[in-house]
């Protein structure tokens, strides 16, 4: 029969991007986050070159995980409040402030919605943080968070290997093997892995392609 | 004692308020033995290339009403503004209406700026829109053009989500085409090379895909210049009938003939010629 309201079923069997491996770390003096980059709507990969580290300030990034069309448009919106709000301020805006802009969406329209955002960046005032706005729409500020239909496989990896006061290149590998290791496992993620380095002196992206991607045992 | 709480009622948007209703007469027609109309999908396929100079949009011509072929020759790839164009795949009536919806506001906008309109602007107007209708317009769009910025393309999904690449493939056909793109695309192609992929990508589409077919529409869109060549290969053409169907007077033998003459006077006659200035 047909469903109308919040039709789950055919949410995902229909022509909607959805599946992700995101990450994103805290360190001493700024962020590493990471994502792959696969959108897929059912079996075929609609785009295997997605950019799903979003900026949303200068120093501000979120990872967007979920159905394409509702984490843009929420991504979207949250940048234009958050840039009216820092104008307003005439202040770098904070990481709270924008994991805060999400949650209120996200919380607000969860029954419409299907979003897991983690949200990331450095300000002044905190640092480095990173903050996750799972399906639902609650918030809270994490060390080390994963996101996505492949972050189900590394949650071992990540709670075993990750420890506070790594380097800026510890986070990086660290990042750059949990997402290797996510989309090894997971059908809806794939692709090349995009990292990027938020922090006081900006912003540094860099993509690891396929064949660059660290190798584990085959078995 | 019970708290009474009023349903607030929602201004301005879509109403789906008939939805039950539509689903319950669905199913009562099926129980008679009879099937609702289905809305005229244009099945399709769509692709398009950033080349060198500029970006290749390409289309095919076929608009299939359930597996009947309602249109042999229709036009998919619609006009934005002076530099930019928009193929569009899904539902016809969605795409023909939304196209120039955006069409519209994009020149109202432009006039507004007094600049050329952006492709990314463009881009954002069909997003937010298809988002709003939250995928109940069926229009999946392949939009291409070039502004100040250098040329663009992007692909737009009917939930409202977009992806900005170098090459891009939509409609029932776009698996097929994106094979031959995967193959060939190469960044930087010249006009004619970048022509030819796009036309071997959506001929791909018309002769793998039932849903697609009849002949093949380019777009090409450069600084200052828009080529639209429609259609650019008539890759189905109509066969010429071996038989001849015309019989020679005298074939049937008459047997009686009468004639009835029937008296009709003229009583007026008047000639109003219509304004079509």
């Amino acid at each position: 029969s047909l469903q109308f309201g919040t039709p789950r079923s055919v949410f995902i069997t229909s022509l909607i991007p959805v599946g992700t491996s995101i990450m994103a770390v805290e360190f001493e003096g700024g962020v590493v986050i990471g994502a792959d980059s696969r959108t897929t709507t059912g079996a075929y990969i609609a785009n295997r070159v997605t950019d799903k580290l979003t900026p949303i300030h200068e120093r501000i990034f979120c990872c967007r995980s979920g159905s394409a069309a509702d984490t843009q448009a929420i991504a979207d919106a949250v940048t234009y409040q958050l840039g009216f709000h820092s104008i307003e301020l005439d202040e770098a805006p904070l990481v709270q402030t924008a994991a805060s802009l999400f949650r209120e969406m996200c919380y607000r329209y969860r029954e419409e919605l299907m979003a897991g955002i983690i949200v990331a960046g450095w300000d002044p005032r905190r640092g480095g943080q990173v903050y996750t706005v799972p399906v639902g729409g609650m918030m809270t500020r994490q060390p080390v968070s994963v996101g996505g239909s492949g972050s189900s496989y590394i949650y071992g990896y990540v709670d075993s290997n990750y420890r506070a006061g790594m380097s800026k290149e510890e986070c990086l590998k660290f990042t750059a093997e949990a997402l290797t290791l996510a989309m090894e496992r997971d059908g809806s993620s794939g692709g090349v892995v995009r990292l990027a380095v938020v922090s006081e002196q900006g912003v540094e992206r860099q993509v690891i392609l396929g064949n660059q991607l660290p190798k584990f045992s085959t078995v | 004692m019970a708290t009474v709480s009023v349903r607030q009622y929602h201004r301005g948007g879509f109403s789906f308020e008939n939805c039950k209703r539509n689903a319950l007469l669905e199913a009562d027609i099926n129980k008679l033995g009879f099937s609702s109309p289905a809305a005229r999908k244009t099945g399709t396929t769509i692709c398009g290339v950033v080349y060198k100079d500029g970006v290749v949009l390409g289309a095919d011509t076929r608009a299939t009403e359930g597996m009947v072929v309602a249109d042999k020759n229709c036009s998919k790839i619609h006009y934005i503004s002076p530099n930019v164009y928009c193929c569009g795949a899904g539902t016809a009536a969605d795409t023909e209406m939304t196209t120039q919806i955006i069409s519209s506001n994009l020149e109202l906008h432009s006039l507004s700026t007094g600049r050329l309109p952006r492709v990314a602007t463009a881009n954002r107007m069909l997003k937010q829109m298809l988002f709003r209708y939250q995928g109940y317009i069926g229009a999946a769009l392949v939009l291409g053009g070039v502004d100040s910025t250098g040329p663009q393309l992007y692909s737009i999904y009917p939930h409202g989500s977009t992806d900005k690449l170098p090459y891009v493939t939509m409609g029932s056909g776009s698996l097929a085409a994106m094979a031959v793109f995967e193959d060939r695309y190469k960044p930087n192609m010249e006009e004619e090379e970048a022509k030819r992929l796009v036309r071997d990508a959506i001929a791909a589409g018309i002769f793998n895909d039932l849903g697609s077919g009849s002949n093949i529409d380019l777009c090409v869109i450069t600084k200052g210049k828009v080529d639209y060549l429609r259609p650019h290969d008539v890759a189905n053409k109509k066969g010429v009938r071996t038989g001849n169907y015309r019989y020679k007077h005298g074939t049937t033998g008459v047997l009686t003939k009468a004639v009835t003459p029937l008296n009709l006077e003229v009583v007026e006659e008047s000639v109003q010629t219509m304004d079509t200035s």
